[in-house]
């Protein structure tokens, strides 16, 4: 069957409505992951949003006959389950909607100023040292410790922020359908996406600059 | 009219990559990184953050909850 997506919905809701397990599996198979991350950012804990991610499914499962195909089906079954994790939250004093009322911590450069020259210097605006260098794709995708380092960063992340990078690229969701799930416009979920990102990537830049430290450090010994 | 400076490149990365800029904005931007070491630098390690998050691996479902699903599944179909 390869990759669910919005594409080929109608034949992927007629094998389920068929009663088709092998179906019905790989979406828990592919969607868990992206829903449990998700019910996650809503409650206070792994085992609640893991009940969250149970009860969605049920509720997917009950409601399947009556999905009408206004949204692709992973986009109607994301939202059954942020509707289930912001009840659960509630009751457990942790809501906070996905407004849109934008944020202190949604504005203002995602690179320290410091890292450009200011106005009396030769080239105003323009980077005062090149950001360093990184291991090569190849070998930093290798590095044992990026994972660890990844989680870290999002777990620092605003909540809004940590939100839109996960289904963006942490699942790999379009922005289209990151919108629609989150019922936010286009340019909001831009800004959530940049910011996350670049604060992943200063995260990644201060970790590889402490290993080539390192590794410089035993060099010159 | 003179291009844009890196402060203001290193905030168009995502906008870029998204492919929203319009096409004027889009051939400034390309200007200057095809100019700037720093900002071509700092695009690239956008990327391979981008893929790097696109790698993380994936929590299943325990198996008993994946079962119990299947079950559900199985009886509200038959």
């Amino acid at each position: 069957m390869g990759q669910l997506s919005a594409n080929g919905d109608a034949e992927l809701v007629a094998r389920l409505r068929a009663g088709d397990e092998a179906a019905f599996g790989l979406l828990l198979d592919q969607w868990s992951d992206g829903m449990h991350r998700l019910a996650r950012d809503f409650v206070s804990t792994h085992e609640s949003a893991a009940e969250v991610v149970q009860e969605t499914w049920l509720a997917v499962i009950r409601g399947l006959d009556g999905f009408a195909g206004r949204s692709s089906l992973r986009t109607w079954v994301y939202r059954i389950l942020i509707n289930i994790a912001k009840r659960r939250g509630s009751t457990e004093h942790r809501t906070l909607p996905m407004s849109s009322v934008p944020a202190a911590e949604d504005s203002g450069p995602t690179v320290d100023p410091a890292r450009f020259q200011g106005p009396g210097e030769p080239y105003p605006q323009h980077w005062r040292a090149f950001p360093e260098p990184w291991p090569s794709p190849e070998r930093a995708l290798l590095d044992g410790e990026l994972g660890a380092q990844i989680i870290a960063a999002l777990q620092q992340l605003p909540r809004r922020q940590r939100i839109v990078i996960n289904l963006r690229d942490v699942q790999g969701y379009g922005a289209e359908e990151v919108c629609s799930i989150l019922e936010i416009s286009a340019a909001n979920q831009r800004v959530l996406l940049h910011r996350a990102r670049a604060s992943v990537r200063g995260r990644l830049a201060r970790y590889f600059e402490g290993t080539a430290d390192q590794r410089g450090a035993e060099v010159s010994q | 009219m003179s291009g844009l400076h890196c402060d203001q490149v290193v905030e168009l990365v995502t906008a870029y990559l998204e492919g929203s800029l319009s096409r004027a904005e889009r051939a400034r931007v390309l200007d200057h990184l095809a100019a700037c070491d720093g900002c071509e630098s700092y695009f690239a390690q956008h990327r391979l953050t981008i893929e790097a998050l696109s790698r993380l691996p994936r929590a299943s479902l325990a198996a008993r909850d994946r079962d119990a699903l299947l079950e559900a599944f199985r009886a509200a179909r038959r």
